[in-house]
């Protein structure tokens, strides 16, 4: 299904063989589960049951991760009553992908209630997905009861403070952030001036051409504070992120796909695998949200990102379990 | 002249009796009227859709407050004094969390979980 528009260039004000509105445009088809593909400087939107007759290569691009979110292993309420069952539906999704993921970025809540019991699942479904390794930040749900010592003492290795780490992929410099830790009455999420002064540091000797990543379990941008769906301090990380051409920006938390694109910035939230929570004040409360059975796996899903070396921004696809 | 004292003496003496009867009267329908209803030792706050109800709590010194999570989601119950006047671990469903509050103040707390929620108790 072609755009009707083509796939033109139409503005490039950056000059960096990025159309802005195009991209704009394909981000908004993301929910439905199209494929935008960087080629040769321009974006192409395919449908994801066209997928199979691209050229694999031209689609790959260089890198090809996913991010999941909210698993909540352990949480038994009418929302689902089967968080294993739509995780290993979600794993099934990403093996299924034209281009097999090389890792998985998990954007917290791993477990519902810190349980030992509910990592060690989390951890075994995940053995069976494509993708040598898992990444992870910690979400509210993964810190309970002992100020996130568990969750560091499984997930911490290579990490600093309260779990915050840097690493590389084919040129793209990825930032995992936390900010579930040492929340105050009345407030948002949090990163805290340590952290930030990590990643000042951290990105300071980069060159402008590299393209970041950060990801972190609660949204780092404000979108909706009254539900405490904002991170107090993220406009000081955001900050030291400026220089570079290329920033995208993952956080998971509030179970519902949202974006936003500021400048060289994409924010992106992901689905959950768990269950689905309400729109921006639309309910009473951001509490799980039941949906009729057959509607479920339609609510729930994961998020394939490309990167093609060469061209900025990557490409960000969300796709819902059926 | 005599039976005029004896009246006056007798007089003083009744009028005595009676003062004293009143008075005993008088206590016996303090005693009668309202029977003081002994204080509260124990009060309630739900947890519920995110927020604690009532948010605001005013108990006598002494009492013990029982929280009740009965969120489809789990919280906490912590105190935001320095240092926590109480922190309770994190309640599922149907779990509860006590404390007794034995000096007079106000006790402001939140959910460590989901900050946003807040409440007090004012102990008198």
């Amino acid at each position: 299904m072609e755009r009707k528009t083509g796939n033109k260039m139409v503005h490039d004000h950056n000059h960096d063989g990025i159309d802005r509105r195009g991209f704009l445009e394909c981000m908004a088809w993301a929910g439905t589960g199209m494929l935008c593909v960087m080629q040769g400087g321009v974006l192409k939107s395919f449908s994801m049951g066209r997928a199979g007759e691209l050229d694999a290569k031209k689609m790959a691009g260089e890198l090809s991760f996913v991010q999941i979110s909210d698993s909540h292993m352990g949480f038994n309420k009418p929302a689902n009553p089967d968080v294993s069952g739509t995780l290993q539906a979600a794993v099934d999704k990403i093996n299924g992908l034209a281009t097999p993921p090389e890792f998985l970025l998990h954007t917290g809540d791993i477990s519902h209630l810190s349980k030992p019991e509910q990592f060690d699942t989390v951890d075994q479904i995940l053995k069976g997905a494509k993708g040598k390794e898992v990444f992870y930040v910690p979400g509210e749900h993964d810190v309970l009861n002992d100020d996130g010592k568990q969750y560091l003492e499984r997930y911490g290795k290579n990490t600093k403070g309260t779990g915050w780490y840097g690493f590389d992929k084919k040129g793209v410099h990825f930032i995992g952030l936390v900010n579930v830790l040492n929340l105050k009455a009345g407030g948002l999420g949090t990163l805290g001036a340590e952290q930030l002064k990590w990643m000042e540091d951290d990105v300071r000797s980069l060159k402008h051409s590299t393209p970041i990543v950060v990801f972190a379990h609660i949204p780092l941008w404000s979108v909706y504070p009254e539900w405490g769906w904002g991170t107090e301090d993220s406009a000081q990380a955001l900050a030291y992120l400026k220089k570079f051409g290329s920033v995208t920006v993952l956080n998971g938390h509030i179970h519902q796909t949202m974006q936003k694109v500021e400048g060289n910035v994409t924010f992106h939230t992901a689905m959950s695998t768990a269950f689905p929570q309400p729109a921006p004040g639309s309910a009473p409360s951001p509490g799980p949200m039941k949906v009729p059975d057959e509607r479920l796996r339609k609510v729930l899903g994961i998020t394939d990102v490309n990167y093609v070396q060469g061209q900025h921004a990557l490409a960000v696809v969300d796709a819902t379990l059926e | 002249m005599r039976m005029r004292r004896s009246v006056r003496v007798s007089g003083f003496r009744t009028a005595a009796i009676l003062a004293v009867a009143l008075l005993m009267a008088g206590s016996h329908q303090v005693g009668a009227k309202a029977p003081q209803a002994a204080p509260a030792t124990s009060a309630e706050v739900k947890i519920d859709n995110f927020s604690f109800a009532p948010a605001t709590l005013t108990v006598s010194a002494g009492t013990t407050v029982t929280w009740t999570n009965r969120d489809d989601i789990p919280h906490t119950v912590v105190s935001t004094d320095e240092p926590k006047a109480f922190k309770s671990k994190v309640l599922d469903t149907d779990e509860k969390f006590t404390y007794t509050f034995t000096k007079a103040g106000a006790y402001s707390y939140f959910c460590s979980v989901h900050p946003k929620m807040t409440g007090t108790v004012v102990v008198k």
